[in-house]
This record gives C-alpha cells, sequence and structure tokens, in this order.
C-alpha cells in the first residue's frame, strides 16, 4: 500500500511537470513558432501610448526576451525557491513557492491563488453534497421503482438538468429566487464561513442548489443504471434467499457495487469543479478560481493562467489518487499493490 | 482614454437610439465653482438625467454600491486610462483642476480642485502656474505641497513601471534630455520643466506653447503623492488620499471600500458634497447580474457607465417603470473607418471620396447595430464636444453612385479598382461594417479583399503599423475613438496629427495632411475656448474634406439611475454619471 501510493506519487509529480511545460510551451513557445516576438508579446501589457521604446523595455522587464528554456527555468525555480520583483522604488521578494507575478496587475500569483481557494472549495463542497446525496437518492428509489411515475418524472428532471447549461438556468434562478421573490442571496454576495457560517450558507445556497442540479441528474442516470444492472446479479437474490432485509440487500450489496463508477466519475467532478467552476463562479459572481482564471484569460495574464492551471491539474492528479485509494473501501475485490 | 474594453456592451447598449427621441436639449449659463446645479432640480423620467439633477438631495450619510463587470487598469493616479476610473478617483484624490460636477456640457468646464484657480498662462502659453489651496492635507494629516505635484507628474512619466496612463505631461513638458525616471534618475534637476518656488506654487513649463494646458492639469496625473510615501507599482495597495474619502480596503479585482478621510476639509474644497459616509466596489460582477442588481436595487451604480446589456435593454423598453430610470446619451465615440492613402490609387483625394460616395450609410449604421446603435456620422468629431458641426458633404443615407462614379473619373479608375480591408475579427460588428462596405462599393467596381485580425494586434502589428499596410496594399481599415477628454484636443490629436504617427501601435492610421497638422497647431496655441473649438470644428471639416476618414457612427450607451440615489446626472466630461455628487436617501 505504502509503496503503491509512493509510486503514485511520483508518478503524479511526473505528471505535473509534464502539464507544466505543455502549459509554458502553448503561451510561450507557440507564439514564438508563429513568428510573435517578445515585443508583440509585450505590447499586450502596455498602455496604449506606449512607444516602441517602451515596448522594448517592457518586454525585457517581463522577462520575454530571454530564451523560452531560460523562462521556464526562471518560473520553476520560482515555485522552489521563491523570486524577486522590481517594484520601481525597490525590489520585492516572492517567496517559495512562487508561481511569478502577475503581467497585468503586477502581484504575485500564489497569494491570489490561495485568497481565492475557500470560495470555490466553498461552492464544490456545498454542491458536492447535495448533487450526491440527491443523485443517488433518486437513483436508487427510481432503479427501485422502475417504470413508476416517480422514475419516469425523475429521468425527465434529470435529463432536463443534464441538458441545461448553467449559464441559463442560474441566470434564471437568480432573477426568479434573487431578485423576484428575494429569498435567495444576490450575486457575489458571498460571506466566508470563518466570519458567519448561517450568512456562508445562505450566500452560497443558489449556486449551489443551481450547480447541483446539473450534476445530480447526471448522477441520477448513472446510479438508476447502475443499481438497475447490480439488482439483477445473482448475489442480490442469494442475499434475499438468505433472509437479509431488503434495505440491507439494496444498501450493502446493491448500492455498494453500484458507487464504483459513481465514485470515479465523483473523483473527476469534485477535482475539476475544485480547481475552478468557471461558469458558476462567473454567473453568480463568486470571485472564485473560476472567475480568478476566466479574468486571465480576457487579459492574457500568463502567469496567472499558468498558476491557475498548475493548481487545476495538481487537484484531478490528487482526486485520481484518491478514488484510486478509495476503489479498495468500495469494491473489496480490488487490492492495490 | 481606454474606454474600450468596457464599452463593448455600450455597442450593444447604445441600442437604445430607439429610445432616446426625448433627448433634453442644451442649456447655457456661465461656468460655476458650485455643485450641481438645481434650477431643474427634481426632473424625472426618461433621459431627466442628461441635463438635469435627478433626486437632488444635500442629505449626508449611507453607503453607495457599485459594481463592474471587471476591474480597471488600476486605482494608482498615474497608471490608470480609464474614463470610469478618472471619474471616480476623483472621490479620493483632487487633481490641480477638475470638471465642474454639473449636468451635461455644464460639466465640460473645467474648475479650480487643488489650486486656488484655473492656470494662469505666460511666456505665449508655454509657462502655465498654479497656486495650491492654503489648509490642504492628505488622509495622514501630513500637508499637501507643490513638491509632491511635481514629483507626482514625473513620477508617473516612468512607463515601465506606470504603463497604463496617458503621456501628456511627458510629452508636453521641456523634459531634460538625461531625464529617465523618478527612480532611475532620481538627481537629475527638473527644474527646466517644473519648478517649485515655494511649498504652494507650481510652474510647468512646455516645450511648445499650449493654451488648453487646464485640460492637463486636470489629469490624474497631478494627484499629488509625496515622494516618501511613493512605493512604486504597489502604491495602487494604498493611495494616499486627498479628497474626501479613503481606501479602507483594496482587493485588486474583488472589492474596494472607501470610508470618510476625517482630514479632508470641505473649506478648501467648494465642488465636493460628500454624501455617502461610505463606498462599496464590487468588482468582476457578471454583467447580467450586475444590471439586474441595478434594476431590483440591490446595486446604485455600474461604474463602467457604458451602459446596460442587450437583455435589460429589451426590460427597460417594455417597462416604463424602468424607462422612466433610463438616460441614453450620446456618448464622445465614434466608430469609423480609415482611408489609408499610402497605396495607389486611394493616393488620389477622388478615388477616396468614390468611397464616401459610394458606401451604404444605412446599411452601415446597421452594421453597427442598426438605428439602434447610434446616429449616422458625418465627421470624426462626436457631437457634444467643442467645435463640432453638422457636415453635409457626402451622402448620409443611401449611396450617390452618379457622384461616385464621377469621382472615380476624376481619378483615373472609371471601372474601379481594388484594394484590402481590414478589421478587427473578434467583433461582430466590424466585420460586418467590412462586409457591408464590401457589398455597397462593389457595386460602384471597387472590389475589397477582407482581412480580419484580433484585436489584440490590430493596431501593433496589423492596421497600425505603417510597414505592414504599405506591404500588404491595405486601403481600409475599420477603426474607433474615444475622447481622452471632451474637447477637440482629447478627441482629436491622436488621430489627425500626422506627426504622432511611429513605427507601430497608431490610432491615426490615415490622416497625414499638413494644413491639418497647421491647424491643430492653431488649435494648440488659441487661449479663447470658443476660438479654439472653431478650430477643432475646422481641422474635423478638413478632414472630411480630404476624404481621410469614413464616419460610420456616433454611439450611444442606455444607463440606469439606481434606486435610491441621489444628485444622478450625466456629465459632459465623462458622458456618464457623474460620480463627485452622489449620495444615498
Amino acid at each position: 500500500m505504502v509503496s503503491y501510493i509512493l509510486r503514485r506519487l511520483i508518478g503524479a509529480l511526473l505528471m505535473l511537470a509534464v502539464v507544466s511545460m505543455a502549459t509554458f510551451s502553448i503561451f510561450f513557445v507557440v507564439p514564438r513558432l508563429a513568428g510573435v516576438s517578445s515585443e508583440d508579446m509585450a505590447n499586450r501589457y502596455v498602455g496604449r501610448a506606449a512607444t516602441a521604446e517602451t515596448v522594448t523595455q517592457v518586454a525585457k522587464k517581463l522577462g520575454l526576451t530571454d530564451p523560452v528554456v531560460v523562462q521556464y527555468g526562471r518560473w520553476v525555480k520560482g515555485i522552489f525557491v521563491g523570486s524577486e520583483y522590481d517594484y520601481g522604488t525597490g525590489v520585492e521578494q516572492c517567496p517559495a513557492p512562487c508561481f511569478g507575478y502577475s503581467f497585468v496587475t503586477k502581484k504575485p500569483v500564489w497569494p491570489d491563488l490561495v485568497d481565492r481557494f475557500p470560495v470555490t472549495l466553498s461552492l464544490a463542497v456545498g454542491a458536492a453534497v447535495i448533487w450526491v446525496l440527491a443523485g443517488v437518492s433518486v437513483g436508487v428509489l427510481s432503479a427501485l421503482r422502475r417504470g413508476s411515475f416517480f422514475d419516469r418524472a425523475a429521468m425527465i428532471v434529470a435529463l432536463t438538468g443534464v441538458s441545461l447549461p448553467i449559464f441559463f438556468t442560474g441566470i434564471v434562478a437568480l432573477v426568479v429566487f434573487s431578485y423576484g421573490l428575494g429569498i435567495t442571496a444576490p450575486g457575489g454576495a458571498y460571506v466566508p464561513f470563518t466570519e458567519n457560517p448561517v450568512e456562508w450558507a445562505y450566500s452560497l445556497l443558489l449556486p449551489w442548489i443551481t450547480l447541483a442540479f446539473l450534476n445530480a441528474a447526471a448522477y441520477a442516470r448513472l446510479t438508476r443504471a447502475g443499481m438497475l444492472e447490480t439488482m439483477g446479479e445473482d448475489y442480490i437474490r442469494t442475499a434475499r434467499a438468505k433472509g437479509l432485509k431488503e434495505s440491507t440487500v439494496i444498501v450493502k450489496h446493491g448500492l455498494r457495487a453500484a458507487l464504483t463508477p459513481i465514485v470515479t466519475i465523483f473523483g473527476l467532478d469534485f477535482s475539476i469543479l475544485i480547481g475552478g467552476a468557471l461558469l458558476t463562479e462567473n454567473v453568480f459572481s463568486l470571485q472564485g478560481l473560476g472567475k480568478y482564471a476566466t479574468a486571465a484569460i480576457a487579459a492574457q495574464d500568463l502567469p496567472k493562467i499558468m498558476g491557475f492551471v498548475m493548481l487545476a491539474a495538481f487537484f484531478i492528479v490528487l482526486a485520481n489518487l484518491v478514488v484510486d485509494l478509495l476503489y479498495a473501501v468500495v469494491d473489496p475485490r480490488v487490492r492495490l499493490t | 482614454m481606454n474606454k474600450k474594453a468596457l464599452s463593448v456592451a455600450a455597442s450593444g447598449a447604445a441600442l437604445a437610439l430607439a429610445l432616446s427621441a426625448c433627448g433634453g436639449g442644451g442649456s447655457e449659463s456661465a461656468p460655476s465653482e458650485s455643485a450641481p446645479a438645481s434650477a431643474a432640480a427634481g426632473a424625472t423620467g426618461f433621459n431627466a438625467g442628461l441635463e438635469n439633477v435627478t433626486n437632488p438631495s444635500d442629505k449626508k450619510g449611507g453607503t453607495l454600491k457599485m459594481a463592474v463587470t471587471e476591474d480597471w487598469d488600476s486605482v494608482d493616479p498615474g497608471d490608470t486610462y480609464y474614463g470610469m476610473s478618472w471619474n471616480l478617483l476623483r472621490i479620493y484624490a483632487r487633481p490641480l483642476v477638475t470638471y465642474n460636477p454639473a449636468p451635461g456640457k455644464k460639466g465640460l468646464e473645467l474648475v479650480p480642485d487643488l489650486a486656488e484657480s484655473l492656470g494662469v498662462a505666460s511666456d505665449g502659453n508655454k509657462t502655465w502656474t498654479y497656486k495650491l489651496r492654503p489648509g490642504l492635507k492628505y488622509e495622514d494629516g501630513t500637508p499637501i505641497k507643490a513638491q509632491d505635484v511635481k514629483y507626482a507628474v514625473l513620477r508617473q512619466m516612468d512607463k515601465t513601471t506606470f504603463v497604463n496612463g496617458p503621456t501628456y505631461l511627458g510629452d508636453w513638458l521641456d523634459m531634460p534630455k538625461d531625464f529617465v525616471s523618478v527612480y532611475k534618475t532620481p538627481d537629475v534637476n527638473t527644474d527646466q520643466a517644473i519648478e517649485t518656488p515655494d511649498d504652494q506654487t507650481v510652474v510647468f513649463h512646455l516645450k511648445r506653447a499650449y493654451a488648453g494646458f487646464d485640460n492637463f492639469a486636470a489629469l490624474p496625473g497631478t494627484v499629488p503623492i509625496p515622494q516618501a510615501k511613493d512605493t512604486g507599482i504597489k502604491y495602487r495597495d494604498h493611495v494616499l488620499a486627498s479628497g474626501p474619502y479613503k481606501f479602507e480596503t483594496v482587493e485588486q479585482g474583488k472589492q474596494y471600500t472607501l470610508v470618510r478621510n476625517d482630514q479632508w476639509d470641505p473649506a478648501t474644497d467648494p465642488i465636493r458634497k460628500a454624501l455617502p459616509d461610505r463606498y462599496e466596489i464590487s468588482l468582476g460582477v457578471e454583467a447580467n447580474d450586475l444590471d439586474n442588481r441595478i434594476i431590483s436595487g440591490d446595486l446604485h451604480i455600474d461604474v463602467a457607465g457604458s451602459g446596460v446589456q442587450p437583455a435589460a435593454i429589451g426590460s427597460i423598453q417594455a417597462d416604463p417603470e424602468l424607462k422612466a430610470r433610463a438616460d441614453n446619451p450620446i456618448m464622445a465615440r465614434t466608430w469609423y473607418v480609415s482611408i489609408l492613402n499610402d497605396n495607389p490609387p486611394l493616393d488620389n483625394v477622388e478615388c477616396r471620396k468614390a468611397i464616401l460616395y459610394g458606401a451604404d450609410r444605412v446599411s452601415l449604421q446597421n452594421a453597427y447595430g442598426g438605428q439602434l446603435a447610434g446616429d449616422v456620422a458625418t465627421s470624426l468629431l462626436p457631437p457634444g464636444i467643442g467645435g463640432w458641426q453638422k457636415l453635409d458633404l457626402y451622402p448620409t443615407g443611401a449611396p450617390d453612385e452618379a457622384k461616385a462614379k464621377e469621382a472615380l473619373t476624376a481619378c483615373g479608375q472609371p471601372n474601379g479598382f481594388e484594394t484590402t480591408m481590414t478589421y478587427r475579427s473578434d467583433r461582430p460588428k466590424e466585420q460586418a461594417a467590412a462586409e457591408s462596405l464590401q457589398q455597397s462599393l462593389g457595386k460602384i467596381g471597387i472590389k475589397l479583399t477582407l482581412k480580419g485580425f484580433p484585436t489584440s494586434e490590430y493596431f501593433t502589428a496589423y492596421a497600425g503599423k505603417p510597414a505592414y499596410t504599405k506591404a500588404n496594399g491595405i486601403g481600409l481599415a475599420t477603426n474607433g475613438w474615444g475622447a481622452d477628454w471632451n474637447d477637440g484636443f482629447g478627441f482629436l490629436s491622436q488621430i489627425i496629427d500626422s506627426r504622432v504617427i511611429r513605427e507601430a501601435g497608431n490610432y491615426n492610421l490615415s490622416v497625414k495632411d499638413p494644413a491639418v497638422d497647421g491647424l491643430v497647431d492653431q488649435a494648440f496655441a488659441e487661449l479663447d475656448t470658443a476660438k479654439r473649438n472653431a478650430i477643432w470644428g475646422e481641422a474635423d471639416k478638413k478632414v472630411m474634406e480630404g476624404a481621410y476618414v469614413l464616419p460610420a457612427v456616433y454611439a450611444k450607451g442606455l444607463l440606469l439611475r439606481g434606486k435610491g440615489v441621489t444628485n444622478q446626472f450625466i456629465t459632459g466630461a465623462f458622458d456618464m454619471y457623474d460620480y463627485l455628487a452622489l449620495g444615498v436617501e
């Protein structure tokens, strides 16, 4: 088990290194291959009144005139030993892990990511709890009452949930529940958990439900399919023949087996979400990682984009590892070696 | 000024021209230092804010809630180039001179702010002297000195540190050649450009005469910054307030909050009412959500001031109550097409005129959003800026094919010619404009090949780079411009003066006329505002006579007044709500 985790951790680090190189190449190497000069790149980060001389100076200051390998090396070095930046009146140290300085705001990226993370985590955890509970419960009930009115209605709702994009359901939900009925918080009303847990939940209730509606639908359909397959297995018949209670048969024998694909997809969904729920955060004006990434992309702020991608990749790699470990818990047939 | 990013929505918003039938007329009155005029106090209804103070009140207290879809460049007065920022920063920072907080054209008047009076010119308008008011203090209680104004002006010239702001002061002041920046060459004597004979007096020396220097003195670059408190690019984290409010929190990209600056003395400031106790400015609010929150009353003001989103336009059109809260000002922005004259046959004025006669102006207007996008433009200079005159040199509706053919014959191309037109590929309206011209000019034999380029590199690598346009036979290029400040200089100087054209990054793509340059120089030197405006108007006409541009539309926006907001009106200085006078009920 320990050697398995160690091997996976080494693999995860290698994966992150590859992701960093690929991301860096997309933003710094590909443009050069396409004939974009350092000055052309620097042009994005100067005011519109900049002279050619200013552009050249800014390109130098941002390190864009250095060979790409040197730029990448500097970026990696910053993560491990920190970096420094000339603020005009002096030089400031950016301690490790330093994911570089924003080309636009001139601020170090890492503190911004740390600052935004609680918002995204709050959104992801709350929504995940709702969608897993709702999705799995509805899926189980639908499977057990296959063909009933409940099953059909639930699956229609599920299909609707899967089909409707969040930028539609989110805006409609805000208009109806926040601005119309006034029962939920308006957009951008996030209150940190540490400040007031009740307000925190109230401010996030609508984003949670909206986001959960989308995912719960998919989970309901997945659980229903899994349960239908499992409940038809011989060992379920055996369990019933042994005289076990129906609830035990369903939960311990049926649901547990049906959970394996749910755990797999949940790991991926949750990690993607925790790396930034771009659409949800934008629709509800939540200042999380997703919103941060959107603004960075709009401003072509490469260090911010790099930092965000690396953090998102880290969560996905981590989630995959956790999911693989959970397999052994959920499914006794799995042995980690 | 950089209204562009946040005015993409404006083009959609402008859409409300249909609502604009009841735009108010202008009113004339003497310049005044006083706070908002109250002659039309209590005006309500659609467009009430164009010429009147709506919901007037002197009630103090409350929190004014503002929001914007994205953060702007910087709250540092020396590093910002957004109209909304120049408007807003006056609540925490005071330049030497600023705009009169009054509705409509009265808002264009310059009034002294830190200075006791407008600038006193000498040496044939090459020297400008300002005396600071007595008793001025920063938020930390230290006195504001003339030396701080000098330092601030020199500081913002370092464009590798403060990349965003305009360069007017650096370009016009008589700077010593060995001065690089306050950080790199701190010991260079700069008295030949700016003198501070005492703590209260600052004297600017220009390289050449400019009678409108007060417009420069109104730039945020003259907001004082004490050298000891300067933290370079980090100064934006804590700008030392000289106005009635100071920053409580600065969270770039998320939120700014401002509270009262107890060191600000109203006796030193005749133009600010400072009504709210607190400002909360949310950043990164989703555009439709922002509109909905203003409609519901959860927010008071959209800082961008460029207009509501298309979804809200529909609501406003359908709901009389909402419509009564809306204003539909013409903005100081013109969308146009530059007609480049480097390559034949467009080096011949008659061939350029053929384009102006052959263009279908209605189709072009539709490309920019139809009747709802703005008025058909007849010149570069938009209405509302001094010197504007309605020109009738070319058709404003359907094309005049007969005259177009005549012009083609006169330039030796009776069967037409071929050229290439560029547009910003990520701007559907500009693509539609290019296609509109391709179609209408095709009818008179002018065949256009269209090429789209991304906005981020449009001016730096393509349309604004003469080497590229010459080598690639570019004849037409979509363009657009908003005023740095609403007078002829602020609007025209960067787009009609041939001497500002450089290797790349140009916005003047086509106006290279010595006669126009001569008029620009005349305007620079004319001290009388009315005469100066007339010269800018003449220069505008000269540009049209030379057929260097094809104006498309004067942009308009649809703005919504906040519920419970007092003293709300559109200022002619920024074509958005004035942020100095606002209060909450």
